[in-house]
């Protein structure tokens, strides 16, 4: 079995009172594209400072690519690179220097020719000799993604790297993701636009209060707790037997929510049987956005990997 | 953006060896660079504040006051204020970069990559020292026109510049790494720095001192780098510049072990 990408053991992370990750076991493989949700304060930022080094465990371990985060530090570092959610920069630099500072804090001297390439793909050319104190929001956002790709790491982690981002640097920002993933990088992705999620990861994580409350394969995530809804405009009343599953109410229609694709035959013969037929019928996929209001509401209970 | 570059040249693993002194060079580059690109604030203001200092204290002791058998005011006054600028802008290249840094958020660019607490303690201190020896020759440069200098023993000289600095740049990384907002490190400046300079007989000899105030400066580390500093120029100090070595080594050891702690364990760093 190959190295996994990220390996997270039993970690937790204490703050006063707080527990802000509580015996968190993750495993992330290489060459996934990997979602991590949840709403604000559930941990998310505190893993990947663990996992990035910018803070430290109360107890547990964490692996990137093999090498322990405190104890193999160097090599941690190196496979590990970083996109932090806060809009920072360093105000007395230029994009490009910014980029050979960078690069030179990972001991890569001469690394002129990839920090060109990196800059051409996230199209920050025109601004390579702009101080960074003079761009755009949007800008300094790509100027942070470079900044985490100068020493090529193998494993890429973003924290909600679209916050704030207009629609065309959010595609363009994907686009390059998914270049990056398909190369072999591994993309870990924090985000509350979870349709996004949806588009890009192949696996989720649900976090709440420190504790990892569903993960699994985003299809199957979707298919098992959200299934499928399915909007209905009867003639007549709506049987008694399929009550229980509705989740909106209109004056024309209802709408149900049903755990598995073929019950959408069944619940069509109730209401035949009932007499009220069908006047039309619509099914629409699930929707992330359910399964994470729906991960939400239930009880923390931990999930291991 | 652009539409997506040969995929071949996104392959991962293809980067050069990485080398750890390269960061550390970086650091001392960025470090350097950060203060060179303001210079006339962080070079030449605190030259102009040395020679005002010359010109108001000069005029107004050297008919009055002679301080070593032999010495005019202002000479005696010229390494002492050479002495104070060296240890004023050391502290306030390293505390004030650190801060910067942890109150703009870029510090996480530093805190990401692989640099060892070693690496970064050198760096800032190494830096902070260059600034602090360009702000001391530059008012020595300036001063030196003012009264004449003779140089009796320079190596001392050099030692004490360059401990001096490096002394006060630790103490500027602890400074900059406990302080969390700007008047925390404002008020470490205005209540440590500043009064433990101002007396450590930058401006006077403490064998004019009450045997009270004479004591006092003995137990301020900053009188012996000053008085160490200044027998470099007249072979003439208060104390032997053997003794002032051992205690400015000493204290510099101090503050430079507690600074490399702070970064070792991520104090107020790595939370």
């Amino acid at each position: 079995m190959s190295i996994a990408a990220i390996e997270a053991r039993a970690l937790t992370k204490r703050y006063a009172q707080v527990t802000a990750l509580d015996a968190v076991d993750l495993t992330i493989v290489q060459g996934e594209f990997f979602g991590l949700l949840g709403p604000n304060g559930a941990g998310k930022t505190t893993l990947i400072s663990i996992i990035a080094g910018l803070a430290r465990a109360s107890s547990g371990r964490v692996r990137v690519m093999g090498h322990d985060v405190t104890d193999d530090y160097r090599a941690a570092r190196r496979s590990l690179g970083v996109v932090p959610q806060e809009l920072v920069f360093d105000p007395f630099f230029t994009v490009r220097e910014m980029l050979r500072i960078q690069s030179g804090y990972f001991g890569l001297a001469h690394n002129d020719a990839w920090i060109d390439e990196v800059m051409v793909n996230l199209d920050l050319v025109d601004k390579a000799d702009v101080n960074m104190r003079a761009l755009s929001g949007g800008m300094k956002r790509r100027v942070l993604v470079a900044q985490a790709l100068v020493h090529r790491p193998p494993v890429i982690v973003l924290d909600e790297p679209t916050a704030g981002v207009d629609v065309e640097l959010r595609q363009g920002l994907w686009q390059f993701m998914r270049r990056l993933n398909r190369d072999g990088h591994t993309i870990v992705l924090t985000t509350h636009y979870l349709e996004e999620a949806q588009q890009m990861c192949s696996r989720i994580a649900m976090l709440k209060a420190g504790r990892i409350l569903a993960l699994e394969n985003t299809r199957d995530l979707l298919r098992r707790i959200a299934g499928v809804q399915v909007a209905l405009r009867l003639r007549g009343d709506l049987p008694p037997v399929l009550r229980e599953q509705v989740i909106e109410r209109y004056p024309e229609h209802v709408v149900l929510r049903l755990s598995h694709p073929r019950e959408v035959g069944a619940a069509l013969e109730a209401c035949r049987h009932f007499g009220s037929d069908v006047e039309e019928l619509e099914v629409a996929p699930a929707d992330l956005e359910d399964v994470f209001l729906q991960v939400m509401s239930e009880a923390p209970r931990r999930s291991a990997s | 953006m652009n539409p997506p570059a040969p995929m071949a040249a996104l392959a991962i693993g293809r980067a050069p060896a990485p080398c750890s002194w390269v960061g550390f060079r970086t650091l001392l580059y960025k470090e350097s660079l950060r203060f060179w690109k303001v210079s006339f604030q962080t070079i030449v203001a605190p030259i102009l504040t040395g020679v005002l200092y010359l010109l108001v204290f000069g005029h107004i002791f050297d008919t009055r006051v002679e301080p070593f058998a032999g010495v005019h005011y202002s000479s005696f006054l010229i390494p002492g204020l050479v002495m104070m600028s060296i240890l004023q802008n050391s502290f306030a290249n390293s505390s004030s970069s650190l801060i910067q840094s942890k109150i703009m958020g870029n510090l996480v660019f530093l805190l990401l990559p692989p640099l060892s607490a070693l690496q970064l303690f050198c760096a800032y201190v190494l830096a902070s020292v260059l600034r602090g020896l360009a702000v001391g020759l530059g008012v020595f440069a300036v001063t030196v026109w003012f009264a004449p200098a003779t140089f009796v023993a320079p190596l001392w000289i050099a030692v004490f510049a360059v401990a001096g600095a490096a002394m006060l740049a630790a103490v500027g990384l602890i400074a900059g790494i406990v302080s969390e907002k700007f008047d925390q490190l404002a008020a470490f400046q205005n209540f440590l720095i500043v009064p433990a300079t101002f007396l450590s007989g930058v401006f006077y000899s403490v064998h004019g001192l009450a045997p009270f105030w004479q004591a006092f400066s003995r137990a301020n580390p900053f009188f012996y780098i000053i008085d160490g500093f200044r027998y470099g120029f007249f072979a003439q100090s208060d104390v032997s510049p053997w003794l002032s070595l051992a205690v400015v080594a000493a204290s510099c050891g101090a503050v430079c072990a507690v600074a490399l702690t702070m970064l070792r364990r991520g104090y107020k760093l790595r939370t």
